[in-house]
């Protein structure tokens, strides 16, 4: 894994660097740079090193929190600290809420499978993967928001001001991002509480008189929840780790993801690869804490 | 959704399901045909495929609509012009600047943007582009994840070690992110690849790069699959035969991955058309005035408070079309798969 982590870095390093046209020095000297301004800024940033020694520089920034943007000259890690809280409220909302509403919808699904209730919510859920996020967003931006006033339009209220108003402003950044993963993910459930549901153990259980209640919730869709919960940190880590950049851009939450777009556009690589490598923490470390949840759910993993 | 019941069937009452292949003489068909079969009694998802050549053949139609219905260009301004509508003389956008609604005539069928171009004509153009940059991408995504995944599978070692952990590298990035760093370099410079020079405006750049991203999502399971391909017993007859790796992986092992290619590819066209839809909102798909509904929707959600009709129409198409190609897609997959073990991981 941390091989991996490497080359991303390396990679994200190198695609700005190598390319023509990425020159940092000619865009932080603006328009119509003095003679020798150049040369001082490529002096002074280090831009005359030679690519490697650029690049082991600028990881040590990262680690060291002394990374400084190009564009804006201010501190990286500062900067994201400020974000954090947003990116993290709007993840950890829509995680929760992807997850509830994805294993009732599954479970119910399955319970009634081929049947009317059960056609219906397919459906919707491939109407769920079919909507690109962004577009959800900004339309219940102006519908939901703006026209008919029902929930704020866009921005972020910090938790410590007004818990409510925190809560109101979020609950439609967490509806369009869950809609997605809800459709995915009812579906791969529904499909395993299926297979799940013929297997011997799950016989025995209402053999012995356990109701029907009890065998779906205690014994199938705990065993059907093992390939979701795997999805779920990877996504979980991914939305942590600023991945959802077009639902934080589309409603102004100005989180870590958004900072990561903005400076792309910019061409700015130190907040680019600031934000990657702070993603690819975040989904390694929620990678782990699946394994652990596994072996909670699975006691075969535990023996194993 | 139409996934067949037959899951159920084969589990609990597989004897119903013998007689019933018995009776309606399945036995001796091949897999294809009987694929084929299966997708042909599956109605919603034939309909939803018709449905996906009806846009396809709607957005191939787009110069006949622009040229005999709405007289005009996709990229053609009409910013001081008025038009007739119930009657009443409109202009095409206002003094103030917003753009007139839809007007359900042949000129400005579904309005008009800010620019007073006719949104209809650009909705239709922009999804050729859409469509083409879809599957051409899904189209590259395929060779090269059939290509890498053989390789990895059949050579393992060494070979393997450096596919998947290329493959883990391509995979950590959110798609997202990797897009618009990737387009916004490709889209200063072009790329010069030796002899291949590709302009910075050409289309072949988002292409690449959607095609580029969605590699490991079909080279993992295409890996696993020839991973236990290799280790059957026709291809051990073929190697006592003296066939050599290159025979074992052409003709031998690649006709096996037909079926989960063909699973695949309606589902990879459909995330190509949405990664397209979202490197045009941030701004790094097609460079404008080239309409493709990526930019539509992009240019829509900037300009929503002016007219909604710019954000809502090219995603209700974006919408139909993947759907269409999703439930297609699902259809066959059941109907190669009726136990459903190829997964799209996301």
């Amino acid at each position: 894994m941390l091989v991996v982590l490497f080359a991303v870095s390396v990679l994200t390093f190198l695609i700005f660097n190598v390319i023509p046209g990425g020159d940092p020095a000619l865009r932080m000297a603006g328009r119509q740079p003095q003679p020798g301004q150049l040369e001082r800024i490529r002096e002074d940033w280090g831009f005359n090193d030679p690519i490697y020694v650029q690049y082991v520089k600028t990881m040590g920034q990262v680690f060291s929190g002394d990374l400084i943007s190009y564009s804006t000259q201010e501190n990286v890690w500062n900067e994201v600290k400020g974000r954090i809280p947003r990116t993290f409220a709007l993840a950890i909302g829509a995680a929760i809420m992807w997850m509830l509403f994805a294993t009732a919808l599954g479970l119910y699904s399955a319970v009634k499978a081929g049947k009317f209730a059960d056609r219906s919510l397919t459906i919707l859920a491939l109407i769920g993967i079919s909507m690109p996020v962004f577009w959800v967003g900004a339309l219940m931006n102006y519908y939901l928001g703006f026209r008919w006033g029902i929930f704020p339009n866009g921005g972020y209220v910090p938790f410590a001001d007004d818990p409510w108003e925190w809560f109101y402003h979020l609950i439609m950044p967490w509806t369009a991002l869950s809609l997605l993963f809800i459709g995915v993910y009812s579906r791969i459930l529904r499909s395993n509480v299926l297979d799940t549901i013929n297997e011997d153990y799950v016989r025995t259980a209402r053999a012995k008189g356990l109701s029907e209640r009890q065998v779906l919730l205690r014994h199938v869709l705990r065993n059907s929840m093992i390939p979701i919960v795997t999805l779920w940190g990877l996504d979980f880590g991914a939305v942590l780790g600023g991945g959802a950049i077009l639902t934080e851009t589309v409603f102004e939450l100005q989180g870590v993801g958004q900072y990561a777009a903005e400076s792309i556009n910019e061409l700015d690589v130190p907040p680019v690869l600031f934000v990657v490598i702070f993603g690819a923490f975040f989904i390694v470390l929620l990678n782990t804490i699946v394994d652990i949840l596994y072996a909670a759910l699975d006691p075969r993993v535990r023996l194993a | 959704m139409a996934t067949e019941p037959a899951t159920e069937y084969s589990v609990e009452r597989p004897a119903v399901f013998e007689e019933e292949a018995r009776r309606e003489g399945v036995e001796g068909m091949g897999p294809w045909r009987l694929a084929l079969r299966r997708l042909r009694r599956n109605k919603i998802a034939i309909a939803f495929g018709v449905l996906f050549v009806l846009v396809v053949g709607a957005c191939l139609a787009a110069p006949l609509w622009a040229d005999d219905v709405a007289h005009t260009s996709p990229i053609k301004n009409h910013l001081s012009d008025t038009i007739v509508v119930d009657g009443k003389k409109t202009n095409v956008v206002s003094l103030d600047g917003v753009p007139i609604g839809p007007t359900w005539q042949g000129e400005f069928f579904l309005g008009a943007d800010t620019n007073g171009r006719d949104t209809m004509v650009r909705l239709l153009y922009g999804g050729r582009n859409s469509l083409l940059i879809g599957t051409v991408a899904a189209l590259i995504t395929t060779l090269l994840a059939v290509l890498v995944g053989i390789l990895a599978g059949y050579f393992r070692g060494f070979t393997d070690t450096v596919v998947s952990r290329s493959l883990d590298v391509i995979w950590a990035f959110p798609a997202v992110l990797l897009g618009v760093a990737l387009g916004t370099a490709l889209t200063l410079s072009g790329l010069n690849l030796g002899p291949i020079e590709i302009s910075s405006r050409s289309k072949l750049i988002p292409i690449l790069i959607i095609g580029f991203i969605y590699i490991p999502y079909m080279a993992r399971p295409i890996r696993g699959q020839v991973l236990s391909l290799r280790e059957k017993e026709f291809v051990e007859a073929a190697r006592a035969q003296g066939a050599g790796p290159l025979r074992i992986m052409l003709s031998e092992i690649l006709p096996n991955l037909s079926s989960t290619v063909v699973v695949f590819f309606p589902l990879m066209v459909a995330n190509a058309i949405l990664l397209e839809a979202a490197l045009g909102f941030l701004g790094v798909g097609i460079p404008p005035p080239e309409p493709s509904w990526g930019n539509l929707i992009g240019d829509g959600v900037d300009h929503i408070l002016s007219g909604p009709h710019l954000a809502i129409v090219p995603g209700v198409a974006l919408v139909i079309t993947v759907l269409a190609l999703n439930v297609f897609g699902d259809g066959v997959r059941d109907a190669f798969d009726p136990r459903a073990t190829i997964h799209l991981e996301h």
